[in-house]
Formats: C-alpha cells, structure tokens, sequence
C-alpha cells in the first residue's frame, strides 16, 4: 500500500492518520476535510465551552508530530470512484489512494419542523457553539430545548447554570430513556428539576413559532413553549450521501464487516460516527462516542495495513460518559430493551451509586452515577462477560 | 518517561486508568491520582495509550 486517503478530519480521521504512522506505514498519507478550522474536541461543545469555562485553544485536537501528511482543509468530497480509486473533492480536484479510510461523520439531524430563523440552533460543531455561545450572551432569557438525549442534556444543565429559563422538551417520556431505560431516565427527569429545568416529556413538537427571530415552540398537544432561543439535538445522520453511486453498502453509515473493512470493496475501511460495522459481540452497530472516534480510526488503519484476510475483528465494549450539572454519568456496555436494572452500589437517590444491567444472569451494561473511581472495576467486570456473548446476540 | 497531567483539564473520567492502571489511578474523591511520575519504560505503550484516550487531552509524556 502506497498511499492511503482519508476523507474526514476530525477525530476519527486524525486517529486513523496518527495509527497508520504508529503502525509504521510509511507512504502519501492524505487527510481531508470539510472545515476551514484547526481540528477540535466535540465533547466541551456542549459543556465547558459553551459555559465558556474553556476557551478555542483548550478544545484543539491534540496531534502527533512528524504525521507528514497532506492535509486539505475546507475541502468536501463529492464523489468515490472505487474503479478509478479516486476520491473526487466537490471542487473537482481527485485524489488517488491505494487505501481509503472513511470517517466523514455525521451531521445534527434536522426534524421536518425544523425551520432556520434566528435563534434556533443544532449543536455539532464550533460554529454551532460559537453561534450558540453568542446568541445566549447577547438576548437570551428562554430557552427551549427539544431532545433530551446527551446533547439536549447536556446543553440544558450548561444553559441552566448560565442563568437561563430552560424547557426541556422530548417525544419520549423520559431523558435518554433509549439508551439508559426507564429507571435510569427517572433519574436523569429528577436532575433536570431539582436543578429548575421545566420538563415536558412524552408530546412532540409540532412547529416552531416565530418569523424571522424564533419566539416559541408549539407542542403537539396544543402548548406554547415561549423561548429567544431553540436548541435542537436530536440525533444525527451519517454523513453518507457523497458515497451514493459509489457501490459501498450504506446500512444506518458505511457498511462494514468486524473488521471495519467496507463491505463491497477492496482496502477501504470507515471509522467513527459513520461507520457501522458488526460487532462480533452485538451484532450491526454504530458507535457515536468519543473513545470509539480514537479506536475504530486505530482499528481502521489496522485492517488497512493488515495481510488480506488477517485484519482482526474490532469488538470493544461500548463506553460513554456525560456530565450534566456537577454529575457524571457513565455507561459501559451495551443495555437493550429487557435488561433487568439492579442497584448494586448505593442507592438511586444518593450522590453517588452504580446500577447493571442483567440478561441471562449475565451484566450487560453498568452505569456509574458519580462512581468514576469504580470505572476500571466494572469494565473488567463487563468485559468478561461480554466475552460470553454470541454474534447476532442484537439485531 | 515523565507523565504530565494538566489537572485543570481533567474531568476523572478514568479512561487512563482502564489503559493504564500501574500509573493512573481515580479514587473515590473523582480525582485522579499519578502513581509513578516516571513510570518504566515498560509501560510506554500502555502510557501512551491512556495519553491518546483521554478525553481531555489532559495527559502529556515528556521525553
């Protein structure tokens, strides 16, 4: 393999570009990427850089000296051409690869309601934040925030200790109910209010109101959430569609095998939030985490560089963390719907506590509440467990 | 090998500690703890590891 393209240059990317130099491959190594900036830690966007605790310089990704590569900024890829292998950027220029990482990412998902007028946002990238930041510094008093997910969460305990009125809207009943069940989400409603949030759960939006400034936002059941300022963070869509015509499978991102090699396609492998690939452990997933970012780029970069047929499976054991007020919650593993929960550190309204999911007398998932110190304790825990998991287990 | 940790950006999320537990250590307080400064160069890969995993950033290796 003498060159390899990787198109995507936020985490992902650069950890596919830092572990293809580690892993001693040495050829043309090309990186592009859709921003104009320096590449930056998503995770602070919703946290201490929106609270402005930390400044731009504090979020810069850090990266590797002597990574020689060709780094195009501001540059969208248009189009893949598998035959030709040549990744065709939108400005017309082509580059060529022997090998080719995926790792466009995913974008914030904008519901039909969705209207772009002043003071509505998504929050995906700096300029989202930058954006956000200033609206709320220079007019906001309101804030209404639809999703109750990470970034919704997130976003509604950073604007709450900015001093903002904030409502907390989500079609489901509960907060992160879909990753962290109903218990769990029980926990997440009582943090929101105990903190001032207003919560409505369990109704939908159906417009947004306002003309050219939002002034609100309408519930399906007929409420008026007045708001200055509308956070949407609904979930996300990979970042797919310039792969259209190229052959790849496109399955909910890039179809990959356990290797994250991309299924119909010789030494192309995709990494990040684009990537969904079969674990061998929980079957089709894709991962929109932070560590996954650093370890598919890592396991992409192997597959590339690895003798046809030897690329090892790539099978983690999923890990999330937010922080939302003075709180840390964390996930390892990977719960599904029937997961018996079970407290079995603290209790459900002490500071602190840490609860498993269970299946066949097997832990699943552990979430930590406050409990950092017991992370490498339960990881190990799940890791052995999962072990015992077959392929296909999930859906 | 020296281990540096900007502790003003450390958020104990213990990722370190999963890459690295001979060095790094998050105690019940939520703060981590350096166990050895200049760990033996056995430990480089794992150290660097947990340097690249940090979400933070918040972990440097010197020399």
């Amino acid at each position: 393999m003498r060159s390899v393209v990787i198109v995507g240059a936020s985490l992902a990317g650069f950890s596919a570009a830092q572990a293809l130099r580690r892993r001693g491959f040495d050829g043309k190594l090309a990186l592009v990427g859709d921003e104009p900036h320096l590449p930056y830690q998503r995770p602070p966007l919703s946290k201490q850089f929106l609270a402005g605790a930390w400044d731009r310089a504090r979020i810069d990704l850090r990266i590797a000296d002597g990574l020689q590569l060709e780094w195009l900024r501001d540059a969208r890829a248009g189009a893949l051409d598998l035959s030709r292998r040549e990744v065709a950027l939108a400005d017309n220029r082509r580059l060529q690869f022997d090998g080719l990482v995926i790792a466009t990412g995913a974008r914030a998902r904008k519901p039909r309601w969705h209207e772009e007028m002043d003071g509505v946002f998504t929050l995906r990238t700096i300029d989202d934040a930058l954006a956000l930041k200033a609206h709320v510094a220079a007019r906001t008093r309101k804030v209404a925030i639809v999703g109750a997910g990470f970034i919704g969460s997130e976003t509604a305990a950073t604007l709450r200790k900015l001093g903002c009125a904030v409502t907390l809207i989500d079609v489901d009943r509960l907060p992160m109910l879909r990753v962290l069940g109903e218990t769990l989400g029980g926990v997440c409603l009582r943090l929101h209010q105990a903190h001032g949030v207003r919560t409505r759960f369990g109704v939908a939006v159906k417009a947004l109101l306002g003309a050219a400034a939002v002034e609100g936002v309408e519930l399906e059941d007929g409420t008026l959430i007045e708001a200055d300022c509308v956070v949407v963070g609904v979930g996300v869509t990979p970042n797919v569609e310039w792969l259209a015509d190229s052959g790849l499978r496109i399955d909910d991102g890039v179809a990959c095998d356990a290797s994250c090699a991309a299924l119909g396609a010789e030494n192309v492998a995709a990494a990040g939030d684009v990537a969904s690939w079969l674990h061998p452990r929980y079957g089709r997933i894709r991962i929109e985490h932070w560590d996954n970012a650093i370890a598919q780029g890592d396991a992409a970069a192997q597959t590339l560089l690895a003798a046809p047929g030897k690329a090892p499976a790539y099978a983690p054991v999923p890990f999330f963390w937010s922080d939302q007020y003075d709180c840390k919650l964390q996930l390892i593993g990977l719960p599904r719907p029937g997961d018996a929960l079970r407290v079995v550190e603290g209790s459900l309204d002490a500071p602190r506590f840490v609860a498993v999911f269970e299946r066949d007398a097997r832990t699943t998932a552990a979430f930590l509440f406050n409990s950092m110190h017991r992370v490498a304790a339960w990881r190990q825990s799940i890791e052995s467990d999962a072990a015992g998991l077959v392929q296909g287990a999930v859906a | 090998m020296k281990v540096v940790v900007n502790f003003d950006v450390c958020m104990g999320n213990a990722q370190c500690m999963l890459a690295a537990p001979e060095v790094f250590e998050v105690r019940e307080d939520g703060f981590l703890y350096v166990l050895q400064e200049e760990p033996p160069e056995a430990l480089r890969a794992k150290v660097e590891n947990a340097a690249r995993l940090c979400p933070t950033q918040a972990i440097t290796i010197e020399k």
